[in-house]
């Protein structure tokens, strides 16, 4: 899904749009965020200037709101998203080895992007699925009961679309 | 879809009810964010393309919410007249192909995967032939039972029939009269009685009102309101216009998470369907009452449940709170009085209004009425959405709903509140639940996640697991949560390493009480419940941790020494690659391997790597003594 990305450089008209119907509504910024990242897959330094000044809002105050919430990405992330319930059910069930396991296999520290820009790997809350602890996602799809030998298959999976599409 | 006058509204409904006496043929499959993860979309699959390959094409295939039994997912239920309903779990394509060959064209139930059902309908009031049903669901009533994206389900079971009577039926004073009667109280944990909430916005004159419904929920462990929203997210949205008609108020935001795609996407079909049906919008059914709801996505910030940090948070700014009073209900979003309650609150809203305040009263203990919903979850057989009367007892709801604890390993405790709440010891497993009950355990009701821990987990660790999530969700604006909470985090990590004292203890009583007593939001005032209450009931392994430096679960590294077991070992020497500091030793295929304990950093790669869990993670005071 991350193929599909916008160029996170200017503001495209689809934003622009969004923003307008959005502009004049009190309490506005959060949501415009949310659309920000939906299009780029995070909030860009360049559109962060840019939409401070469409907003009329300090950059100061963007980036305020920007850092505080923890779904806000400012910095890029990789071609596919890992992320790993750090939930209390998940938490008991062993989702801390999980992690471990996967940093060890990626060579990348939670919260960073392998060198090749391939994975990025976070732990994030509760994802509300605690009936089939421990769970991980990678982009959409949602993987329970996972086992840390499992890991290195899931993975493989998703380097192998890479492949795929590149010779198709 | 038109806009619905009064008349227009019976007509239809009555209409929806005998379409469906009379042409009730069904498969209803479980489509919530967890069954779609453990695999719907494939059993729908096979569902559709058999009915075509069978030429089966009066039975419909439905997809609706949660049905509660997640640890069988995919579930799914069929109802097919002249037969009765059955409920299969741990569907599979294979087992969706058979039960279309079995149940549906050769009329035989597949016995192997049927599963009870988990609670009576109060709305059809069709009664299972189970008497000893343990749940009760009002909250959850259509939830697994409706397609959560079809209007006219909801209004089939009655929906709508609530607003419907309170604008043509009742004022804003007797709905609260209603209210009152009923006793409900605020379902986001602290309990506050929903009718006083109510009466305080509606007592203060302003020409603008708000209703808000926090969806934000950020408890980890915990998916009764995802669950809710996303099988029934109708019965959320009549609750606020009741609210609103109630109050004076035109708008309503609901505040939910922006992790939650699915919920968003339903609340977003709902609010256009019911805005054609002009059951929202202008002059609802013809009356002089206008109700809009919009939907604001929270950005994963857990202080955001906290009411007035959430306020901020849909004005767009910083989710911080602010000192109360003023408290929300006179002056909340943008100045104005704003009712916040949280999405179970107002889903048992509308069976309030249809059945009234007396029935729902006898329902629950002397001061909490009503049901409590449930999230099950942790180190039990039967993880699941619950909803149990108040009053039931956590071994009811342990060892009956959740068939006790998994591998037959030891029941230890039953964490309830989440991160605001703290831990019950199994000596208090027959106190009935109600609000007044769990914080007299120094626990709390909470939002509704309920864990449970075996043997195999460390109360030490588990506090540190929930002050850390605080410490990183601490808004930082006020001193005694910001600084507190990592003082105390800091003494567990000490103890858990190993280098903790006896005197860390009182320290952590000491700035425990002063976070919950000087904090601005309850945030911080809950912060510490976690470790105080695991002090007050796990105070021996604590001092194990201190004195004699053991983690008795292996939970706490720097306590674990790690050693291959030699019986176990395969000899295949994945341990020795994954060490970091070369200090094993042996040879594939030859030899087991052996760490060199003075040398062993304790990261535990040896222990994740190892195929065959031959390598032993116990405490060295364990292993001496099995010695």
């Amino acid at each position: 899904m991350n193929n599909n990305l916008k160029n996170a450089n200017s503001i495209s008209d689809e934003l622009r749009e969004f923003i307008n119907k959005w502009k004049n509504k009190p309490g506005n910024l959060i949501m415009i965020l949310h659309r920000v990242q939906e299009e780029y897959g995070y909030i860009s330094k360049d559109i962060v200037l840019e939409l401070s000044k469409i907003l009329n809002v300090s950059l100061a105050k963007v980036y305020g709101v920007a850092t505080f919430y923890h779904f806000f990405k400012l910095e890029k992330p990789g071609k596919h998203s890992i992320a790993v319930c750090t939930g209390t059910a998940c938490y008991l069930k062993g989702s801390g080895e999980i992690l471990e396991e996967l940093e060890r296999i990626l060579d990348v520290k939670v919260g960073n992007t392998t060198v090749d820009n391939e994975f990025s790997l976070e732990a994030v809350r509760c994802i509300g699925c605690c009936g089939l602890a421990p769970v991980m996602t990678v982009d959409n799809e949602v993987y329970g009961k996972v086992d840390k030998k499992q890991l290195r298959k899931i993975i493989a999976k998703y380097k192998q679309t890479e492949i795929a599409t590149q010779s198709t | 879809m038109t806009e619905l006058t009064l008349d227009k509204f019976e007509k239809l409904k009555n209409e929806l009810k005998s379409r469906q006496e009379n042409n009730n043929n069904e498969v209803i499959i479980s489509a919530g964010t967890c069954s779609i993860a453990a695999g719907a979309k494939d059993v729908i699959k096979v569902f559709i393309e058999e009915f075509e390959r069978n030429g089966i094409n009066n039975i419909k295939i439905k997809q609706a919410g949660c049905m509660g039994l997640c640890h069988v997912e995919p579930t799914l239920e069929i109802a097919l007249s002249g037969m009765p309903s059955i409920i299969y779990g741990n569907v599979t394509a294979d087992i969706a192909k058979k039960i279309v060959e079995e149940h549906i064209i050769n009329k035989k139930v597949l016995t192997d995967y049927t599963q009870d059902r988990p609670a009576n309908d109060i709305i059809s009031e069709k009664q299972d032939n189970k008497s000893e049903q343990k749940q009760f669901r009002i909250v959850l009533r259509n939830c697994g039972i409706i397609d959560p994206e079809n209007i006219d389900e909801y209004i089939t079971r009655d929906g709508y029939s609530a607003l419907k009577k309170a604008i043509f039926e009742m004022n804003p004073d007797t709905v609260i009269e209603e209210l009152k009667k009923s006793g409900l109280r605020g379902r986001g944990g602290a309990g506050f009685p929903t009718w006083m909430k109510w009466n305080f916005s509606k007592e203060v004159e302003s020409e603008i009102k708000y209703i808000v419904c926090n969806a934000d929920e950020g408890d980890p462990g915990a998916y009764m309101d995802r669950s809710t929203l996303e099988g029934d997210p109708h019965s959320v949205l009549e609750a606020m216009a009741i609210a609103g008609y109630t109050i004076g108020a035109k708008q309503g935001f609901i505040y939910i998470r922006a992790e939650y795609p699915l919920a968003i996407k339903r609340l977003e079909i709902a609010i256009q369907q019911a805005t054609q049906y002009g059951l929202l919008g202008n002059n609802i059914l013809g009356s002089d009452f206008s109700f809009d709801i919009e939907i604001r996505l929270g950005a994963g910030a857990f202080v955001c449940g906290e009411e007035t940090a959430l306020l901020a948070s849909i004005e767009g700014e910083r989710g911080m709170p602010r000192p109360r009073p003023p408290f929300p209900a006179i002056k909340g979003l943008w100045g104005q009085p704003t009712i916040i309650n949280n999405v179970e609150t107002y889903a048992n809203i509308p069976v309030v209004i249809l059945k009234g305040g007396e029935w729902f009263s006898k329902i629950g203990t002397e001061t909490s009425k009503g049901t409590k919903v449930f999230a099950l979850t942790g180190k039990i057989n039967n993880s699941g959405l619950i909803e149990v009367p108040m009053g039931t007892t956590l071994r009811e709801i342990v060892f009956d709903i959740g068939q006790g604890i998994r591998d037959g390993k030891q029941f230890k405790a039953v964490q309830t509140g989440g991160p605001s709440g703290g831990v019950i010891r199994a000596n208090y497993l027959d106190t009935p639940i109600d609000y007044e009950s769990l914080k007299e355990l120094g626990s709390m009701m909470g939002s509704g996640g309920m864990i449970v821990m075996d043997e195999d987990d460390c109360m030490v660790d588990v506090s540190k697991f929930y002050l850390q999530f605080t410490v990183d969700e601490s808004c930082g604006k006020c001193t005694p949560c910001r600084i507190g909470g990592r003082q105390i985090l800091d003494i567990l990590e000490k103890i858990c390493s190993g280098t903790g004292t006896k005197d860390d203890i009182e320290k952590i009583k000491l700035i425990g009480q002063a976070e919950k007593s000087a904090s601005l939001c309850g945030l911080g005032q809950t912060a510490p419940n976690p470790v105080l209450s695991t002090l007050h009931y796990f105070n021996d392994e604590y001092m194990e941790h201190i004195e004699q430096k053991k983690c008795r679960s292996g939970k706490c590294k720097k306590l674990v020494t790690y050693s291959v077991i030699a019986e176990q070992c395969i000899k295949c020497g994945l341990c020795a690659r994954n060490c970091p500091v070369d200090c094993i030793s042996g040879e594939i295929k030859k030899s087991p391997f052996v760490i060199d304990q003075p040398r062993c950093v304790k990261c535990g790669n040896c222990y994740s790597a190892c195929p065959v869990s031959a390598v032993s993670n116990k405490s060295e005071a364990v292993l001496l003594a099995n010695h």
